[in-house]
């Protein structure tokens, strides 16, 4: 059973904690003791409706508040998929939290309410899928049943939903028609829009191809921990030298030839061991333990890659960022950077332009990024990094930015 | 996994995250612990461990916060356990701390509040800087809100509103002197994910977490075992019946669910089809508020 991670964007009024809420019901993931908890609360604050939303607003300033603070994750399998939701809020830190819970995703779902249309909030959340590389995108066009199920209304959304996202990077695109308070193409097809002939979303949550989303081209290893058993008595095992790690991209297989950055050192695999046995071959995101024909010095923030087949060894990065923090971007501020399994500093060299999220317009002039803003920025860093362009590899093309003195994540760095 | 299609199944993907998590700790803390009680849950962490730095031995200790009330099974296996793995086991006590004055015992004997001082003086006295903890974000709604690397304060504090964004698979563990980060490498994995895991694997468990007979006593609409921690009230009527635990914590709040479910495959089919969340149905102490655990986790708590 395969595992899919998805992000759900929206805010409160365009039924996303009721299509959530209806995924969850209807494959029998929400327990009794928690719905009976959300009824009473829901009874005793007077709401009408069975408030689904309290299932993931878990945090008591959330629920004094009514508002959904944080990513909340939810989980659910279906006899074919098992499933983690991130769940996004709509309105406070919408940047912040759709990019924490797009960065992992396989899939984001946008919702659109059919009586609104594509609104300024819509075409925000694609941007946002774009720009963290989610590989496939689904638009539900929701409260059809508001609309008399009527397919112009669909159509109308779809194609001017399709011309925005020409001026985007999206690879795969699906609209889909339900009614999440009634359940029309959420879990089943529906009677009521025999007009559509694609699938319910579950069912295509179930379907959706996502193996050929990894990179299997660009062998990458970032070198995690060496593992050095330095046994007394047994001299297989005090001779043992294993470099671990996650494969971040390609394939490796015992006999490859291999290079290890920034040494450059010319090798071959030995083997791949894991506790489970050596193994045949190893691709993202297995946790793995490399085994080297020759001894090489290797340590922690290392890549073994293939001598054909090499990232980007630079000192000079140019990259979107996001910002997540309240104090803005200093140009020129020093950073701590983290980048695969390495920590190095860096200096914001320059900020090129701040996108206008809504509208895509570049601003030149802008000399900082405040909380929620994304720019485009030219870093200097204090060692190389072993890069490849975000569009390629989403392992090897991120960054974090960190604040020095307080530790604090401030940037989310997507390498061009 | 298939060779052609380079695809993980889901027990797959959940291990590589949790071994990456793991080692990413072991990479960049100096004093890490790994929170263990015999619990399922924090025996398939250890497991994890283990399997993460084969064929070299877990590279930092393992710690049990001790209540004093113990199920005798689950200390049996506790001390069996790290003897296999050869890891050192950090006990710590609630006796002592009461003992010591730290806390005072409550009117009702439960100690699973009181645990919170015992493992922030441990933290504290031991240096550690990170903490392993088998928490799931399935299992509680303030926990579906915490970070996989959870950055604590000088005083162990949580601040759900001020947690670090976590992207990708870059975890941030930078901290100052007398601060600590709780690490959870089992947040994306569900109840059922763990029993199947246990059983793929074919991991030892406590005995008790598979059906046996049992003298037992329903309060709070839950069934709790006669023992010497746990004695019935005079109403309270004992009933001997066929269960097993599905979690297991400080046992005068720790029910039993009525249950013949003796094999792994037994539980993996009963978890898949039960109706009830496992702290809804065996534990007392997230009953009180509908933000009790939230509160917990503030002060420092697992």
């Amino acid at each position: 059973m395969e595992l899919l991670r998805f992000a759900t964007a929206g805010s409160v009024d365009d039924g996303k904690s009721t299509l959530i809420g209806r995924l969850l019901y209807d494959t029998k993931s929400i327990f009794e003791d928690q719905l009976e908890s959300i009824e009473r609360t829901s009874r005793d604050r007077g709401d009408e409706q069975t408030n689904l939303a309290l299932l993931t607003d878990g945090l008591r300033a959330e629920r004094e508040q009514g508002i959904t603070i944080d990513v909340a994750y939810r989980y659910f399998a279906t006899p074919k998929r098992k499933f983690i939701i991130a769940d996004t809020p709509g309105h406070i830190q919408y940047t912040r939290n759709m990019v924490t819970g797009a960065s992992t995703a396989n899939l984001a779902l946008i919702l659109i309410d059919a009586r609104q249309g594509i609104v300024e909030q819509s075409r925000r959340h694609a941007f946002i899928a774009s720009l963290l590389r989610v590989p496939h995108l689904v638009l539900c066009v929701n409260k059809m049943d508001l609309v008399d199920y009527d397919e112009t209304v669909f159509q109308r959304i779809r194609d001017e939903f399709r011309q925005f996202a020409s001026k985007l990077d999206i690879g795969d695109l699906t609209f889909i028609p339900v009614s999440a308070l009634l359940g029309d193409n959420v879990v089943h097809r529906s009677a009521n829009m025999p007009w559509y002939d694609g699938s319910s979303l579950l069912h295509h949550l179930e379907q959706v191809h996502i193996a050929s989303d990894r990179n299997l081209i660009d062998a990458r290893f970032p070198v995690q921990y060496v593992i050095r058993p330095q046994h007394q008595t047994n001299r297989e095992l005090h001779d043992y030298r294993g470099y671990a790690g996650v494969v971040a991209g390609g394939v490796f297989k015992p006999g490859d030839d291999v290079v290890v950055l920034p040494s450059g050192l010319a090798t071959t695999i030995e083997s791949i061991d894991t506790a489970d046995g050596a193994v045949k071959e190893a691709f993202a995101p297995m946790s793995v333990t490399i085994r080297l024909g020759d001894d090489v010095d290797v340590s922690r923030g290392d890549m073994i890659c293939r001598p054909h087949n090499q990232p980007r060894v630079t000192q000079d990065v140019e990259a979107m960022i996001c910002w997540l923090a309240d104090q803005p971007l200093q140009v020129r501020g020093m950073y701590a950077i983290k980048h695969t399994t390495r920590n190095v500093r860096g200096q914001v060299r320059e900020l090129e332009y701040r996108i206008d999220i809504n509208s895509l317009h570049r601003d030149e002039t802008a000399d900082t990024l405040s909380l929620n803003e994304i720019g485009r920025v030219t870093l200097r860093t204090t060692q190389p990094l072993f890069v490849d362009e975000y569009r390629r590899n989403r392992i090897t093309g991120s960054f974090l930015l960190i604040e020095e003195s307080t530790g604090a994540t401030v940037g989310a760095g997507m390498i061009l | 996994m298939t060779a052609q299609t380079y695809e993980l199944s889901h027990l797959q993907a959940l291990e590589a995250e949790s071994i990456h998590i793991i080692r990413e700790v072991a990479a960049e803390f100096e004093r890490p612990v790994l929170l263990f009680s015999g619990g399922k849950d924090s025996v398939v962490m250890l497991h994890l461990a283990a399997k993460a730095f084969t064929p070299a031995r877990v590279p930092f200790p393992v710690m049990h916060i001790d209540t004093g009330h113990n199920f005798d099974e689950v200390l049996d296996f506790r001390d069996s356990t790290v003897e296999r793995l050869g890891v050192r086991l950090v006990v710590a006590s609630v006796e002592d701390s009461i003992a010591k004055g730290r806390v005072r015992e409550r009117p009702d004997g439960v100690r699973n509040p009181l645990q919170t001082v015992t493992l922030l003086d441990a933290i504290n006295d031991n240096g550690f800087d990170a903490v392993f903890g088998g928490a799931r974000r399935d299992e509680e709604k303030a926990r579906a809100k915490e970070r996989v690397f959870s950055f604590r304060d000088e005083f162990g504090q949580w601040d759900p509103k001020n947690q670090r964004p976590e992207l990708w698979s870059l975890y941030n563990g930078r901290h100052h002197k007398g601060e600590h980060i709780r690490v959870f490498p089992l947040s994306n994995w569900t109840e059922l994910d763990v029993w199947q895991y246990l059983a793929a694997e074919e991991i030892d468990l406590p005995s008790i977490y598979f059906a046996h007979e049992r003298e037992v006593f329903q309060r709070d609409g839950m069934w709790l075992s006669v023992g010497k921690h746990n004695s019935p009230r005079e109403h309270e009527e004992v009933v001997t019946m066929t269960v097993r635990f599905r979690t297991v914590g400080d046992a005068p709040i720790t029910g039993a669910v009525e249950s013949t479910a003796a094999t792994y495959d037994d539980i993996v089919a009963e978890v898949a089809a039960t109706r009830m969340t496992e702290r809804g149905a065996t534990r007392a102490d997230d009953r009180l508020t509908e933000a009790a655990m939230e509160d917990r986790k503030k002060e420092g708590y697992f």
